[in-house]
């Protein structure tokens, strides 16, 4: 098992976590805010691993776990709206679903 | 082992970074591929085997398979890819990069200490099956719950509709 510090394997999961922050916030495309999501998702799997490795306990794998089954949910759900939103708008920009406005 | 860690945890960032500026969806989901790929290594080297070939398994073999039917579905074409190179023009970024550069400060300062060091045996899959079947067995119940409010979601989403879709005010339930 690698030798590491936990806080740097932690800094790591806060900088994907970053990554996929800035991915919701700066595109426009809706398929690509889900993989964005998806990335951040990845990186609170990283800090359980991080956790469960430190205290040598499963939990954190069980909980990777619960991520794993809480991601497939997600994205089954996720991009079946994206879908129906093609289908219905005719575009994918999320800045022209905007029925809700005003 | 250390090595392959720094290794996975550079590729990681990287392939993060080209994940979320790409033009194509395509690529971008082969980039979220690697970045699986890569943090499942990370896993692997943290002593969690088990959840490693899980991530592997589920992650980049179902989830990343639904996305890629999803974009191909889409099937958006040479326009899109004109359109995403006026969204991802610099500006966007700015308030964006401000905000995550805060948060990411933030972190980085909480935790500057290197704190203890992870070290020592892997967690087996024995023992993880153990407390699942016996510490979160509440949990593991819930999760199939959720898969099967997920299952009827995805059907009631995606069932096509034979007359169009020629409601205005929002889709009835069938």
């Amino acid at each position: 098992m690698a030798t590491v510090p936990t806080n740097l394997v932690l800094i790591l999961a806060g900088v994907l976590f970053g990554l996929g922050l800035l991915g919701v916030l700066a595109r426009r495309n809706l398929v690509f805010v889900l993989m964005s999501v998806e990335i951040m998702l990845n990186a609170a799997v990283l800090a359980f691993a991080a956790a469960g490795a430190r205290w040598h306990q499963p939990d954190g794998q069980v909980l990777i776990l619960f991520i794993l089954v809480t991601a497939a949910a997600e994205v089954s759900v996720g991009l079946p709206l994206v879908l129906r939103i093609h289908r219905k708008f005719e575009t994918v920009d999320s800045d022209e679903v905007s029925l809700l406005r005003g | 082992m250390t090595i392959l860690f720094y290794a996975a945890a550079l590729v990681s960032i990287v392939t993060g970074v080209l994940v979320i500026t790409r033009r194509n969806a395509m690529h971008a989901v082969v980039y979220l591929i690697l970045l699986l790929l890569s943090i499942a290594l990370m896993l692997y080297t943290l002593g969690a085997a088990f959840v490693a070939a899980l991530q592997v398994i589920i992650y980049a073999g179902a989830i990343v398979v639904l996305f890629v039917f999803a974009v191909m579905m889409l099937n958006l074409g040479e326009a899109q890819e004109i359109r995403e190179r006026q969204w991802l023009s610099g500006w966007f970024w700015v308030p964006a990069l401000i905000l995550t550069g805060v948060l990411g400060g933030l972190t980085i300062y909480a935790l500057a200490s290197p704190g203890p060091t992870i070290q020592g045996a892997p967690v087996s899959p024995k023992e993880v099956g153990r407390s699942l079947y016996q510490t979160y067995l509440l949990g593991v119940e819930l999760a199939s719950v959720l898969l099967l409010a997920g299952l009827v979601s995805a059907f009631h989403f995606g069932v096509f509709h034979r007359g169009g879709e020629k409601e205005q005010d929002g889709d009835r339930p069938d």
